[in-house]
Formats: C-alpha cells, structure tokens, sequence
C-alpha cells in the first residue's frame, strides 16, 4: 500500500517534502514503524501505549485528526503532523501549550471539601475524565486560525469535568476563568466533536459551561455585540450575505 | 541546583514530585516522554486496597500479597504498603481520581484474581488514566517544573554518593548535566524487553534500571516476570483481569473451560501457553455477562476489543495469547526506597521493594507505586535538608557522555537494530518465557552476547541533531540489551520453579533458593549471588 507523509526537517534543504513509501502494514503506526525501522530512520512521530491511551500519536489522514494507532489506512493516504501547534519534525509537534491552558482554566481541585459522592456523580464526569491529551480537538479547532490564546476544547471540557465535580469546593475560580478566550469564543461548529477518539463531546460541554456561566451572572458578551450591531438593522445583515450566508454561530 | 531530580513522570514519579514538593523541596521532573504519556495510563483494572472490615481485613491482604511472592517479599514492607493503602485511595479521591461508587455512595470495589475477597477499587476501567491525568492538574497546580522529552543518559556518582544526572535534551539534541542533593529513579519496569510480545508501552526500555546498575547500584530478582494470561492476538493490547474478575471464562475451540480462570496470573498463563503452544487457540468468552454489564463495567475492554480485534465481546469470542507484561525484579530499594548509593532513591516498577517477589496480585502494582510515591517523595525531600551543597570534583561523566552521543553519529550502520531489537523480544519470549531451561537460557545468552558484540556494527542513520528519535531508540536498545542479559543470568541461576519462574528442568520450588538474587557490577562483569531476606 502506498502512504504519503508530510515532512518537516529544518536541518535539512528542504525543509518541508512529501515522502512515498510502500507498507505492507495496515494498521496506521504499525506502517510508521515499518519505514522507521526499514526504509527511512529518520521519520519521526511519538508513539508509546499502542493501545489508544496515551494520546502520543496524534496525527492528520487526509486532513482529518486520528490516534495512527487505532487507524487503518488505504492507499495514497496522506499523513500529516496535527494543525495549530509548531512543528518540531515530521509528525512531532510542541505540545507545551497543553500544561499553559490547563494552567489558565484553573482545572484541578484546591483543596478538598467535605463530600459524598454517588455513582451519578461519578458518572456525571465520567466521559470527561476519559480525556487523554491527545490534542486531535486542538487541531480541528478553526478557532485558532482567528484567537491564538482560544482556551480550545480540551481546556474547556477538563473545566467542566472539575465544575461538575463535587469534590471541587471553589468552583467559581473555574467558571470564571473560561471567561475571556474560552466559552464565549466557540462557534459550536462540532469539529472537536467530530475528530474526539474518546468520544468526547467538548461542543456539548462548552454549551453546558455557557448554560452554568449564565447561571452564575455573566453573560456572553458577543450577544451584546450582537444587540449592538443590530441597531444597525439591514446593513449588518447585508454584510454577512457576502460570506455565502455563514453563520458562526449556525451548525 | 534542585533538592530532587525525579526522573519518570508516571504515576510513582508524579506522587513523588507532588510530596517532595509539599515538603518545600525544589523539584524536577526529568521525564524521556511527557507524563500523559507515559505507561502508567494503561492500566485499567484497578487498585487495592481494605476499606471496609466488614468481610476483609488488613491482615488479610498483607498475606494474600505475601503468599503471591512465593516467600520473597519483606513482610514489614508489605505491611506498610497495605496498612497505608485506605489512606492512599482516600488520598487519591481527596485530589479528584473519579473512583466509582456503590449503592451507598461508598467506593466500589471489585473482585481481582490470587484473592477470595473484593478489594479493588476502581474508575471503571481507566483507573490508571484517570489517576495519572489528575495527578497531572495537581502538579500543575502546584508548579512542579518539568524537563519533558529529556531521556537520561547516566547518573553522575562519586564516592558512592549520586549527585545528578546527565541528560539529552531530545528537542535540541544537547547533552546536559544537572545537579541535585538527591535523585529519584521512577522510570518503569522491563517487561518492555519483550517487544512484541509485551503489553508494555514502545517507551518501555528498562532505561532506569540499565542507568542504575552502570553506576553501581544493586538489583534483585531481575528473573521474575509476569505474563498476562489475556491479551489480544497479533497487538498484544491487555485485556484486564477485571474481565475474568467480572465472570469471564477462558475456553478452547470447543467453547469448554480448562483452567480456574481467578488462579493466580502464572499459573492460568501458562495453562494458555500450552494450549497455545500445541496450535490451538484460546479465547475470552464474556457472552454469558450480557452487553449491558460489559458496558457498564468493562467499557475500555469492549471498545479496545472492536478496535483491534474487530470483535463484539457480547456476542463474539475473543482470541487471546500471553504476553510480558510486568516485572518484579529491579532496583534494590529497602522501606524507605533507598538504593545503595547514598541519596539515590528508587520507586514503582523500576523499584525491587521486597513487596511482590515472585509474583504480584492484580491490583497490587498502583497501589505500590503511589504508596511508595509518597514514602520517596517525602523521604528525599527530607534528605536534601540535610545537604548543604553539591560539589563535584570533576566533570568526567559528562564528558562521557556528551562523546558517547557525538560517536554514536559515526557508528557505520550497517547491522539494524531494530532487526535485532525484534528478534530480541522473540528469543526472550521463547527462551526466558512461561517456561524456562538451562538449555534454552544458554542458547538466549549466546545470542544476546552475539548482538552486544555486534553493536559496533549497527548505528543510526537519521543524522540530524533535533529530535533524533533513531538515536533515542539506538540508546534505549542498548538500556534494553544490558537488561535482558542480566534477567537472563539471573533465571539461569536460579534452579528452581517459583512465582512467575517456571523452570521446566527444576519444576519444583526449593527452599534453598528462598532467598532473593543480588546483581551488580563489578570490573565491568555482571555478578550474580543470593541473598537470604531480611
């Protein structure tokens, strides 16, 4: 089978190429082995549990977010190191953002509080705590393109997982914190949800954070924008027929 | 300078770092992978612990893991690890590991193999996952500094007393030394050696234990290794005992049962290696369970099913094999994971801690990691009070090892070593498996000094100095090849049949190897005696 790779060398001239290489293995980073190991050593990409867990390796089919180790693949397929991260070499991206936009929504619990726990709490977080970090939301994510410092799905949905759970006592410093570049910056358009291994819903919990943060007092400050704009009546709408119709807020 | 290197960020290394620091110790983590990616999220089943005497007890558990090892475990150190396991899971809970409930909102537990009782807690069937990502937050929380994608060349040691470590910056291909009052080696097992025929994660090199031993730490039991009895055909992805804990049977073609299927792990492993030998198949039959238990307690298992196997496991068999998947032996740590150079602790599976010996329960390994996670953590943070400053009276190590990474980019290539490293994994498995002989043990010795002494002709051919993971894996072969040779040695030496080291030519357990084996280098030779326990 022959596979297409996207590469990224900085040492090399040039730096960027696209490699074709003949496989014999079907299963996605199985194949990445094989040139590694027979063809090409210096072909780079994370890999570690083999088994889907540990999120290592993360990587763009045909433009679409997959972990290569649950991937089967087909012929000319092209592969490519995931969006919206700086590419280190090949398939191997910087992944330090992760520990910054976990930082910056305050996901962890302070201290303990005095709890009881029934299995539909637990429950209640389950899918959430499923998240592996494995960055396929991140990338999806056409936010990005337009607000670099977006807090992004998996930020978001690890915010939820402590909001809803009830061990956590200052929930408030949570919900406050995905404020500004967080909930409000969405556009709900599901490619997070779409590309999630784990069968996460970040769309749906970025939804359930905004329903919370209403709840709370705040309120979403591009609907107060939008009440602005409107005063402008037609023209606004005008404006936005030019784009064919798109909707941010819409699908 | 720091008071505490950790290095490895699994679960055993995060705790570590998470009780240094609490005890005002200036940590870092130096870690080859980043912690979310390390091994510890695979496991699944769970962790024990007594919580409620209502049916159990303490004492119970400390004999159900006593009478696992075969006689080769301290007994005072199992004792610490299982009076301190409530405390370990309430800790657990406490920082948010998402535990499933009962009925009475008290933690669920579930029933493991080598046990008659029901003592594992759980997070259905992510325990590892979800332990280790909340760990994460924590250290995150509390500032913990990392050096992630940083694999650890060697420790820096003079006068018996560790004083830093000496690592390559994969990122940028520099050779860095840093210094610290103490070191923490939390680095993994070596079931890893096994290549494929491991469950074990491709990070699993058995580096740390390599690392020690070259700086003249004493390990043990390095002959014990555990093979799960159910993982998947042709991946080898691990099919936890929760699912035979749960009610699964083991059955043949014909759909009948041949082995107890909660017998401890060797013994229903080696009951499938023989039917596997033969050329028949095994398989997981969880039909009888119903999808909506499957679903509820097994969900991983059931998923990981359809994705690499393409099985239901509500309506379909599953094909199984054995394969390595946990090692007891390791660095020799007494009860407070010391080593024997002083301010070089040990901890987690890279740790021989006198708790599993020759065999370990189910549920017994997280339970191990975070307890003695926390025991290292704060031990190492204390002793670095202890030290005023760290001065090194030369840089020969570095130097060392800065040329060792420059030679190995001129080394000629022309032997592959991942060649040699999969062939390796099958030779082990098949000589140093299930069972084991002198005669196959000898003819594995030979083939292993062969490929060391071949080494000189392999090499990388990715040449560029950033992110040279060709070069990473060229050093992690050479972690993994010494590591083989001295679990070789150890099991040939071992003439008898105990735990996990099934001798086919000493099939009976003697009491005159009651004892545990104590490796170390000396003259640039691997020695080998037995040593009575404590």
């Amino acid at each position: 089978m022959k596979l297409n790779i996207k590469r990224f060398n900085k040492e090399k001239n040039p730096q960027n190429e696209i490699s074709n290489f003949e496989v014999s293995n079907e299963n996605l980073l199985k194949a990445l082995y094989e040139i590694k190991t027979k063809m090409d050593n210096s072909l780079t990409f994370r890999c570690g549990c083999k088994s889907g867990v540990c999120g290592s390796c993360a990587v763009r089919v045909n433009g679409v977010e997959k972990l290569a180790c649950k991937t089967t693949i087909n012929e000319n397929d092209l592969i490519e190191a995931i969006k919206n991260s700086r590419i280190i070499k090949d398939l191997v991206v910087d992944v330090s953002h992760e520990t910054s936009l976990i930082e910056r929504t305050k996901s962890y619990i302070e201290e303990t509080q005095e709890y009881n726990i029934s299995q539909k709490d637990i429950k209640n977080i389950d899918l959430q705590s499923n998240c592996i970090l494995c960055n396929s939301c991140y990338s999806s994510c056409p936010v990005y393109d337009v607000n670099k410092a977006f807090l992004g799905p998996f930020a978001l949905t690890r915010a939820l997982r402590y909001i809803n759970d009830k061990k956590t006592p200052h929930r408030a410093n949570i919900i406050d914190s995905i404020q500004s570049n967080g909930i409000w910056d969405c556009t709900l358009c599901s490619a997070c949800t779409m590309v999630c291994p784990q069968n996460i819903d970040p769309k749906a919990d970025i939804m359930q954070l905004q329903n919370i943060s209403v709840q709370n007092g705040y309120t979403n400050p591009n609907t107060q924008t939008m009440d602005f704009g409107m005063d402008f009546g037609m023209d606004f709408n005008d404006d936005f027929g030019g784009f064919g119709g798109f909707n941010p807020n819409g699908f | 300078m720091f008071d505490v290197i950790i290095v490895g960020s699994g679960i055993a290394g995060l705790t570590a770092a998470l009780n240094a620091s609490k005890n005002n110790a200036k940590v870092l983590v130096v870690s080859k992978t980043y912690p979310t990616h390390s091994q510890s999220v695979q496991a699944q089943g769970g962790i024990n612990a007594v919580l409620y005497e209502d049916d159990d007890s303490v004492a119970l558990h400390i004999e159900d893991t006593y009478k696992a090892s075969h006689k080769l475990a301290n007994k005072e150190n199992i004792n610490l690890m299982c009076k301190e396991a409530a405390n370990t899971i309430y800790w657990l809970d406490s920082i948010g590991v998402p535990f499933n409930r009962d009925n009475d909102n008290k933690i669920a537990q579930r029933k493991f193999g080598g046990t008659k009782k029901i003592r594992t807690c759980y997070s259905s069937d992510y325990t590892g996952l979800k332990i280790l990502h909340t760990l994460f937050d924590q250290c995150i929380k509390e500032n913990i500094e990392f050096k992630n994608e940083h694999l650890v060349l060697n420790l820096i040691v003079e006068d018996n007393t560790c004083k830093g470590i000496s690592a390559l910056d994969i990122q940028s291909g520099i050779v860095s030394q840093i210094l610290a009052k103490t070191v923490i080696i939390a680095s993994g097992g070596y079931a890893g050696i096994y290549a494929n025929h491991t469950t074990n994660s491709y990070s699993n090199t058995a580096d740390g234990i390599a690392i020690a031993y070259n700086a003249g730490c004493e390990l043990s039991n390095m002959e014990f290794i555990q093979f799960h009895p159910t993982t998947l055909e042709n991946s080898n992805i691990l099919i936890s005992e929760s699912a035979r804990g749960e009610g699964g049977y083991l059955v043949n073609k014909d759909e009948e049962r041949f082995i107890d299927e909660l017998k401890p792990r060797d013994e229903v492993a080696r009951a499938i290696y023989e039917y596997i030998n033969k050329g028949h198949k095994v398989y997981l039959d969880l039909r009888h369970l119903g999808l909506d238990k499957i679903k509820e307690v097994m969900p991983q298992e059931r998923t990981l099913a359809f994705e690499f196997s393409n099985i239901k496991l509500e309506s379909e068999l599953l094909p199984i094999t054995p394969a390595a998947h946990y090692s007891m032996g390791g660095i020799k740590t007494d009860i407070n994971c010391k080593t024997n150079i002083l301010n070089l602790y040990a901890c987690g599976e890279c740790a021989q801690s006198f708790i599993h010996g020759a065999n370990r329960l189910g549920g017994n390994s997280l339970l191990e990691i975070v307890t003695f996670g926390k025991v290292v953590g704060i031990n190492a943070a204390n002793e670095a009070k202890n030290i005023d400053d760290i001065i090194l009276s030369n840089n020969k190590q570095f130097d060392k090892d800065k040329a060792l990474v420059k030679d190995i980019y001129s080394l000629p290539n022309k032997v592959n070593f991942y060649e040699e490293k999969e062939s390796l994994g099958d030779l082990l498995f098949e000589d140093l498996g299930l069972f084991r002989s002198e005669e196959k043990m000898n003819s594995l010795l030979n083939k292993i000094d062969e490929i060391i002494n071949d080494l000189s002709n392999m090499g990388i051919g990715d040449k560029s100095k950033e992110f040279n993971k060709n070069l990473v894996e060229f050093l992690e072969f050479k972690n993994s090849l010494l590591v083989s040779k001295i679990a070789t040695l150890c099991a040939i030496n071992r003439k008898e049949s105990r735990g996990s080291h099934y001798r086919v030519d000493y099939p009976n357990i003697e009491n005159d190897f009651k004892k545990c084996s104590l490796i170390f280098k000396s003259n640039d030779s691997i020695k080998i005696s037995f040593e009575d326990l404590k």
